[in-house]
């Protein structure tokens, strides 16, 4: 065996090793519950919003995940670049990841690309829209307002409903 | 770049290769199979919300289930308690267990606003303390969390999502994955209660 077949052999085998590691960790049930109820939809251009939410907050938790469908049913990428909102000090596109068993997350810098012809989901565990230093409680029931910012289409303001701090299995909300 | 350099590059990328393969093919398994035995063991001294402390003998009170978040978490940690709160409701037993919510981030997450927090599900108590027994009490767990900037003083953590189980003794015995399978889950926790 030659360098190089050794080579490339310690790398495959590196490669491949990395894989199972990282794959048995992308599993459970992403989205059961939230197809049902918002139903909102908004035009913006060759964009359409759809399923807008925020997620409902626990006491004393100070920032929002919030979720949304995006479609471009234009012949062009658009790129969403950021999102703010009267109730929040900040508001950021972020992504969540699982690697080995470790959450993460980041903004996206860049921007979340929404290629031409393709609807984009964010939702629980991967794509958000981050809102951060809140100035009140998101509370399950009420709708709230945000503003996404997209690079050739501009500004657009649209609704999101709260729903339950129980993401996953929708109607076991508890009270408080 | 001479054939002498480019062989001993060569030779360079081979040997990182082949440590990082050792790594992880044997040494980081071996690791993680050591740890298993004594996960949540070792010395740290922590307060829980319901005024106890929290150390390795309270792991022994009853089977509990320990999980490692923060409040300012959108998605992960929210999700978590809210899956502990299905599981409760699924299966009685599981409210005589201890849960504990242990914060990576005891700088912000002070006993008054963890107290509320957790409060929303039943028999969930919030662990915090200062940052150095924090990071021992993470170590003893073999829990990874990691400060993340955001820029302008706000941060995110980075950090283990799964939930450790620990039968009455304090012996460590699984874990539930995040979005773990509601079903799985709840035959995960069975075992643990012998039920
Ligand atoms: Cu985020």
């Amino acid at each position: 065996m030659n360098v190089f077949s050794l080579f490339a052999v310690a790398t495959a085998l590196i490669v491949g090793a990395s894989f199972a590691s990282a794959g048995d960790v992308q599993h459970g049930n992403k989205h059961d519950a939230h197809d049902e109820t918002a139903m909102d939809h908004v035009q913006h251009g060759d964009l359409v919003l759809t399923g807008a939410y925020v997620r409902a907050t626990l006491p004393n938790q100070p920032v929002a995940g919030a979720f949304l469908t995006i479609e471009n049913t234009g012949t062009e990428d658009e790129m969403l670049v950021g999102v703010s909102a009267d109730f929040a000090g900040r508001g950021e596109v972020h992504e969540m990841k699982m690697v080995d068993d470790t959450m993460q997350m980041r903004k996206l810098d860049a921007g979340l690309v929404i290629p031409a012809g393709e609807t984009v989901t964010l939702e629980p565990g991967g794509y958000h829209l981050m809102f951060m230093k809140l100035d009140q409680a998101m509370v399950e029931g009420e709708t709230v307002n945000a503003t996404l910012e997209f690079e050739n289409t501009g500004p657009v303001t649209t609704s999101f409903n709260v729903e339950g701090k129980v993401a996953k299995r929708g109607e076991h909300d508890h009270g408080s | 770049m001479s054939g002498r350099t480019l062989r001993l590059a060569i030779w360079g990328l081979v040997a990182v290769n082949v440590v990082a393969l050792a790594w992880v093919m044997v040494i980081s398994p071996r690791m993680t199979a050591n740890a298993a035995g004594k996960i949540g063991h070792g010395e740290y001294t922590l307060a829980a919300t319901d005024g106890t402390a929290f150390t390795e003998t309270s792991l022994s009170q009853a089977p509990s289930l320990v999980f490692f978040g923060f409040t300012h978490c959108p998605d992960v940690c929210p999700t978590t308690l809210g899956d502990i709160l299905t599981w409760q409701e699924a299966l009685p037993e599981a409210r005589d267990m201890n849960i504990y919510f242990v914060t990576v981030d005891p700088t912000r997450d002070t006993g008054d606003i963890l107290k509320d927090y957790v409060g929303w599900v039943d028999g969930v108590r919030g662990v915090t303390g200062s940052e150095e027994e924090t990071q021992k009490a993470l170590e003893a767990f073999g829990v990874y969390a990691a400060r993340v900037d955001l820029g302008d003083g706000d941060y995110t953590m980075d950090h283990s999502a799964s939930v450790f189980l620990f039968d009455k003794d304090g012996n460590y015995s699984d874990r539930i994955r995040y979005q773990e399978d509601f079903d799985t889950a709840v035959g995960q926790l069975k075992a643990l209660l012998g039920t």
